[in-house]
């Protein structure tokens, strides 16, 4: 015990500060009002859904949770249902075989509700583009508010994708 | 020349790793799987190939794991009825491999061996065929009803938990069906194939630049391992030779992600014992890997560092030395976090004799990578076949016999620091030269394999060229499917609570198996 107290005291807080908004970042036009919007910025409930990654996008969003990020500091948590979400982090081109189980999945989202697609699949179907297999981009099967590009987008890139989603302000 | 271990003709294929080709007749695949296992090669892949345009009728392909090399086997099958026996009663493992490669190409084994369906779960029509030449790419699929035929546990008590394809944490999708009695596990079933994108397919549409970058989205915590097997069997398939520098550079970066990769998942162990400040202290230390990857490679995870013919990017002497210095620094703390694991009563008691794989039951059902080295499956290819840049370097296996958690939990922190000491041994003595050589001229029907031992195990890339720098097939293997059928084993007798912290002490892919 007394060694892990060493070690947590010795390695301090690492939190680095969270990155701004950026209206680059938006699909379409805010569709939330200031006060809904002042309510998530306080306390944010994510579901992730992966919907047909090669799992990339998966390690950084682990990493997202790393001490670095933090994002619980900022009061945005990741939740197990999405009942229980105000946002859904989608990853991936949608393959066929997740096609439903994504759109039940937005279904049982309650609204108000957010979608942030992530990485080059999510927002364009990337390398792996549309076939018999894959539907191609997140908005091809939901609506989408926010897209983060990369491969795979960095914690601060999906964090700043997050934040966008629940600020107010127009698209550029 | 005759393979030493097996009576039968082969010609030896070109490429960094040995291994031999044979054409066999279907009528022999099973005597020929039966003598191989009976002098303990391994079964690595099963895949299947349309040769309709070669003027043949199809082929269903093996890879067995010999200690003189790998042996490809193929076996024609007629364009009329392309079936064949099946070996699954051999080979436990290539059970989802044939009922994978009966969706996608319609080539089935016998009556007898479990044809229910894999990778298809109603997008496509059970009539049509994806890895056919003549598939129509533009038909837009049909949506079939999925009755998938789960194995059901009857008797008083009993009931079902069904679990995904969505999952509750950040996980990859995948349905687990769950039989139990009170909290206990009487049973587990996975349904896979969820992630199915149509990667196969989509690398013959692909130049081989193009193809590159794909392999190392097959499943992308193993990018590198994939990448440097893609690059392998290209090479091997076209003559390539790649520089020396460029190996070793290559030997980095695959332990770079092996690290990366056993300190997350040793973050994630402590989490689901209820030690997250385990999780927290990994995943910071993790960061600090990829940070530093990101500056010395251009990227986190190392994607598309390794390009047939070499490696992407040099590491020059101020960032060997960068390297050494983060490495060293990194090790001080995992020898603390290791100390603090080893004395944590509380974790110990959920590692110890949980999720248990014996080695007898590892052996037969054919488990592979860091789970059979915990299960006293006693193989890793950079010490079975210490092809450059291991050589010189006398890598050490890590390997236990319990078979539970611990165990593979012990893996993984003896592999962090071996992978360590291999990276400083590599960057100490970096070769000087060239980092690229050019890709000689792609000739149409060589092939070529990729095999690497990467983080999660065995990576195996085998190649078929097509004509004009294309591909004819090309079949990527992930050791996830050798090893998911082992944690359905695993998981008996155990409380479902447990089932998380059992799931990610073997972490296997699922993009890399639903392909």
């Amino acid at each position: 015990m007394y060694q892990l107290l060493k070690q947590i005291a010795k390695t301090g807080i690492v939190t680095e500060p969270a990155p701004h908004p950026d209206p680059e970042l938006r699909a379409i036009e805010q569709r939330l009002g200031e006060a809904i919007l002042k309510h998530f910025g306080r306390s944010l409930a994510i579901r992730h859904v992966d919907a047909g990654s090669c799992n990339g996008c998966e390690l950084e969003i682990h990493a997202l949770n790393s001490p670095y990020t933090n994002p619980e500091k900022l009061g945005i948590k990741f939740v197990a249902s999405p009942r229980h979400a105000d946002l859904l982090l989608v990853t991936g081109p949608v393959s066929r075989n997740m096609e439903v189980a994504l759109k039940r999945t937005w279904e049982a989202t309650p609204d108000p509700k957010l979608v942030v697609a992530i990485g080059d699949c999510g927002c364009t179907g990337g390398i792996f583009g549309e076939s018999y297999a894959s539907c191609g981009r997140v908005s091809n099967v939901i609506p989408v508010d926010v897209v983060v590009p990369g491969c795979p987008p960095t914690p601060t890139a999906i964090m700043q994708g997050i934040l966008t989603a629940i600020s107010p302000g127009q698209r550029r | 020349m005759p393979l030493n271990e097996l009576p039968i003709e082969v010609k030896p294929l070109a490429g960094a790793m040995p291994a031999f080709r044979a054409s066999v007749p279907a009528a022999e695949l099973r005597s020929v799987c039966e003598q191989a296992r009976a002098r303990k090669a391994r079964l690595v892949a099963l895949w299947g190939s349309d040769e309709t345009g070669r003027a043949a009728g199809y082929a269903v392909h093996v890879a067995l794991a010999f200690p003189s090399g790998l042996l490809w086997l193929t076996v024609p099958l007629p364009r009329d009825d392309p079936g064949y026996p099946g070996i699954a009663d051999i080979y436990p493992g290539a059970n989802r491999m044939q009922r994978a490669t009966a969706d996608l190409l319609g080539i089935a084994p016998s009556a007898e061996a479990d044809r229910r369906n894999w990778l298809r779960h109603g997008a496509w029509a059970e009539s049509s065929f994806p890895l056919r030449k003549d598939f129509d790419t533009a038909t837009h699929p049909t949506r079939e009803g999925d009755r998938y035929a789960f194995v059901t546990v009857a008797g008083e008590g009993v009931h079902e938990i069904p679990v995904g394809p969505v999952h509750a944490g950040t996980i990859e999708p995948g349905h687990f069906r769950f039989s139990i009695v009170g909290e206990k596990i009487l049973r587990l079933e996975e349904r896979l194939g969820y992630k199915h994108k149509g990667i196969e397919k989509r690398f013959e549409a692909m130049s081989l630049e193009e193809g590159a970058r794909l392999a190392g989205r097959v499943s992308g915590d193993s990018t590198v391992a994939y990448a440097w097997a893609y690059a392998m069997a290209l090479e091997g398939a076209t003559g390539t030779a790649p520089p020396t520098r460029a190996l070793a550079l290559r030997g980095v970066l695959l332990e770079l992600e092996r690290i990366a990769n056993h300190l997350g998942d040793l973050g994630y162990l402590g989490n689901d014992a209820s030690l997250s400040f385990g999780f927290f202290q990994f995943w910071r230390l993790k960061e600090d890997l990829l940070r530093t990857n990101a500056r010395l490679f251009g990227h986190r995870y190392l994607m598309d560092a390794i390009v047939p013919g070499g490696v992407a990017m040099d590491l020059p002497h101020a960032g060997a030395e960068l390297l050494a210095e983060r490495i060293e620094a990194i090790r001080r703390e995992v020898v603390t976090l290791k100390s603090i694991y080893d004395e944590h009563a509380g974790a110990q008691d959920r590692f110890i004799m949980t999720g248990q794989v014996l080695p007898q039951l590892a052996e037969r059902m054919g488990l592979t990578g860091l789970a059979g080295r915990a299960s006293g499956i006693a193989h890793d290819l950079r010490i079975d076949h210490p092809i450059p840049p291991w050589q010189q370097l006398d890598p050490r296996m890590a390997s236990h016999t319990r078979g539970d958690v611990a165990a593979r939990v012990s893996v993984r922190f003896e592999e962090v620091f071996e992978s360590m000491r291999l990276i400083e041994a590599l960057v100490e003595q970096l070769p000087p030269g060239e980092i690229r050589a050019p890709v000689a001229a792609a000739k149409a029907g060589a092939r070529g394999i990729g095999w690497v031992e990467g983080w999660r195990g065995e990576v195996l890339i085998a190649l078929d060229l097509a004509g004009a720098g294309r591909i004819h097939r090309l079949h990527p293997h992930d050791p996830s499917w050798q090893n998911w059928p082992l944690l359905e084993h695993a998981v008996h007798g155990n409380i479902v609570p447990d089932f998380p912290l059992i799931n990610k002490s073997f972490n296997l892919s699922y993009s890399g198996q639903d392909l």
